[in-house]
């Protein structure tokens, strides 16, 4: 493989699960759960698919404007999500719906960004989910800062697992590029903070595939910054759930940063205004199609007799109930009034945005007062109003 | 009464903030152990320890970035900008990030931190260093941009600025940390983002902030010989622009120059003269004039003097606004 050129040594993948479903084991990496928590990291990626799926049937029908599919990362997101601890933060990016999903988001919520109505729609400091970041890499420095803040708290190390409190910020391949994500690194390392930088590698950045944004295994990068870094199989829970519990852990006793490199594939486009027919191919696709993260647990479960018919059924069903409730919501979300994001900009409002928002509410009120002749001389450079309705003034502003 | 210079005074600031407050945390290059290439941070390391005093890697995002985490957790970041040409490594965690927090979760996120840096030319420095960036910062809705001319204003208005929860700008005129005043406890300091009169005239409104407040104050004097009576107000908050004390001198005055070393095109000036026009146009006997910056890029430090400002300049435009 090609992201073998650098570093030296075979490229090691933690895998506990294999594409058919065969359970391996790891030395380092242990999963001691029982197949109920199984059963649970599989409804949790079925529904998060399912809510995917719908997201992006709602972009299609011009519901949303846009939607970042997580299709295909499943089991990066849910392995990871369900191996926080209820004190732990998540800096997320913009297509960790899956974490999201785990962290109890409401999912309509995800979707309000996307539809436009508001910019991050639920509350971040109580569950623990920090707004989705656009800008590439700029959250792992938060997620550093806010992990220097916890080291400060007193709450690494403690011994106390009600207290001891861990950081985790995802990123990209692409994002590995960033000099963000390098400097978090750096930050990290040198203050030695409680976090886990986990990366989803799935391949692509928009068009350009990874061998543009590494030489070597992304995984080897934590060595020089002088912390661990592993490469997981991204498509396979188990291993990731084992390996960001292990991380974890050692975030909150005190012994500082390391690095995820979770291995998977984004089976959708990189959003739905991408086209990768253009630069990728179908053969790559059919490759990973059969390293399914979902039919690999469902193998599993199959296989060991956990999971029965009635048990895939009740989590289609409830799959099938919540892309239903989910379209209801997001077809009813309010759109936002631009008088009230006046107020949004500072938590002290200045004088300047007070006068602007009394002007443009002026503004618009004028229009309620329908004049069938607008004044002569008023307006002419105006573009034209759509419907009959013209301002009784001109608003003030003009 | 005691009498600093700018920087001691900042630093006594620095020092009331940190005892006021376990929450404030100083991060930056050098500012531990050195106290800064200003030594505005002096001691401060050494009495409040390496974890609320932060010698920082040396990367200008990533100072501000950790910044914004640590403000997410709770904490006062006060992040130090080595010098005015060095904060465009940290312009996208500073305009992307920390201005647009408050607003994209519709107010549930406070962004309580502060960015001080030491701005402005006049020192002979190097290039990258002598820089006025103001205009950028004000440019960037969620921001405040502020800015001390002297020693008791920066004792007070660092102090205001890291109890703001608001992101600030906080620019220090690097020129003017030597300058020294008294700075009376006693008396309550006036609002942060507030502008006032330094010298009271009839004649030529000067608006001015940071740096040029002594520049326009020696100008004054000097056009004080020749019979003519110069009011000069100190802006000291950038944005938001206290708009009143502005109007209130422009309606008494008639003329106005407004006066800032940041190139002219599109800088503080150009808003001032736009927002004087709308409100008081029918007070103005002449139009808005500026003295700034060429459109140049800073100069090599040997012609800065002929560059930046000075009382001659501000004198010309004096009798150009009234040839009008």
């Amino acid at each position: 493989m090609s992201d073998a050129s650098g570093g030296s040594g075979e490229i090691e993948l933690v895998q506990l699960l294999t594409p058919e479903g065969e359970r391996l084991e790891h030395p380092e990496y242990p999963f001691s759960g029982d197949d109920d928590q199984v059963k649970g990291f599989y409804r949790d990626m079925v529904l998060t698919r399912r809510i995917d799926t719908e997201a992006t049937a709602l972009q299609r029908q011009g519901e949303l404007g846009l939607w970042a599919s997580s299709l295909g990362q499943e089991a990066a997101q849910v392995g990871s999500g369900r191996a926080l601890g209820k004190q732990d933060f998540v800096f997320p990016t913009y297509r960790e719906h899956g974490v999201a999903w785990c962290l109890g988001v409401d999912p309509v919520q995800l979707l309000g960004l996307f539809r436009g109505v508001d910019l991050g729609g639920w509350d971040s400091q109580k569950s623990r989910f920090h707004l989705y970041t656009i800008v590439i890499g700029a959250q792992t420095l938060h997620a550093t800062g806010y992990a220097m803040g916890v080291e400060r708290d007193g709450l690494v190390g403690t011994g106390d697992p009600e207290r001891d409190t861990a950081v985790i910020g995802y990123f990209g391949d692409g994002a590995s590029s960033e000099g963000d994500v390098n400097e978090a690194f750096i930050f990290a390392s040198s203050y030695n903070a409680p976090i886990v930088f986990f990366c989803q590698n799935n391949q692509w950045a928009i068009s350009e595939p990874i061998e543009r944004q590494s030489r070597i295994p992304l995984y080897r990068r934590a060595s020089g910054f002088g912390f661990p870094g592993v490469r997981v199989d991204g498509n396979d829970v188990l291993a990731v759930y084992a390996a960001t519990t292990a991380a974890l852990e050692r975030a909150r006793t005190g012994n500082g940063p390391s690095l995820i490199e979770a291995y998977t594939y984004r089976m959708g486009a990189h959003t739905t205004s991408d086209d990768p027919s253009k630069y990728r191919l179908a053969d790559e696709l059919e490759h990973w199609r059969l390293k399914d993260p979902i039919e690999r647990v469902k193998a599993y479960l199959n296989r060991s007799g956990s999971g029965d018919d009635a048990f895939f059924a009740e989590v289609e069903t409830e799959a099938s109930d919540t892309a239903a409730d989910l379209r209801r919501r997001c077809l009813a979300l309010p759109d936002p009034r631009l008088l009230d994001l006046f107020d949004y900009v500072y938590a002290e409002q200045t004088p300047l945005l007070v006068a602007q928002k009394a002007e443009h509410a002026d503004y618009m009120a004028s229009f309620e007062d329908v004049s069938p002749e607008p004044p002569k001389g008023l307006r002419q450079a105006q573009p034209a109003l759509t419907g009959q309705a013209q301002p009784a003034s001109g608003g003030g502003v003009h | 009464m005691t009498v600093l210079t700018m920087a001691k005074a900042l630093n006594a600031g620095l020092r009331r903030a940190l005892e006021a407050d376990p929450k404030v945390v100083i991060a930056g290059q050098d500012v531990g152990k050195l106290g800064g290439v200003f030594r505005v941070t002096e001691g401060l390391q050494k009495d409040f320890g390496e974890h609320r005093v932060v010698d920082s890697p040396l990367a200008e995002s990533g100072i501000v970035g950790t910044a914004i985490g640590m403000a997410l957790r709770g904490y006062r970041p006060v992040c130090e900008i080595q010098f005015d040409g060095f904060v465009f490594p940290a312009f996208d965690q500073i305009v992307t990030q920390t201005a647009k927090m408050h607003f994209r979760s519709a107010g549930r996120l406070k962004m309580p931190l502060v960015i001080r840096i030491p701005y402005g030319g006049g020192i002979g420095a190097v290039e990258h260093h002598s820089e006025s960036p103001e205009a950028y910062f004000c440019h960037t809705p969620g921001l405040k941009v502020v800015t001390c001319s002297n020693p008791p204003d920066a004792y007070w208005m660092i102090q205001q600025a890291i109890a703001s929860d608001d992101p600030i700008i906080f620019l220090e005129p690097k020129r003017r940390y030597h300058e020294k005043a008294d700075i009376d406890e006693a008396t309550p300091p006036p609002p942060l983002h507030s502008a006032r009169v330094v010298r009271r005239g009839s004649d030529v409104t000067l608006i001015a902030y940071g740096p040029m407040i002594k520049t326009c104050l020696d100008a004054a004097e000097a056009a004080a010989e020749e019979r003519r009576d110069l009011e000069v107000i100190d802006l000291r908050t950038l944005s938001p622009l206290d708009m009143a004390v502005v109007d209130e001198s422009v309606q008494k005055t008639g003329r106005v120059i407004t006066v800032h070393e940041a190139q002219l095109s599109l800088g503080l000036g150009a808003e001032l003269a736009a927002r004087i026009t709308e409100q008081c146009f029918y007070s103005l006997e002449a139009p808005v004039l500026r003295v700034g910056g060429f459109d140049i890029p800073y100069p090599p430090a040997r012609v800065e003097e002929d560059y930046l400002p000075d009382l001659d300049r501000v004198l010309d435009m004096v009798d150009r606004s009234l040839a009008y």
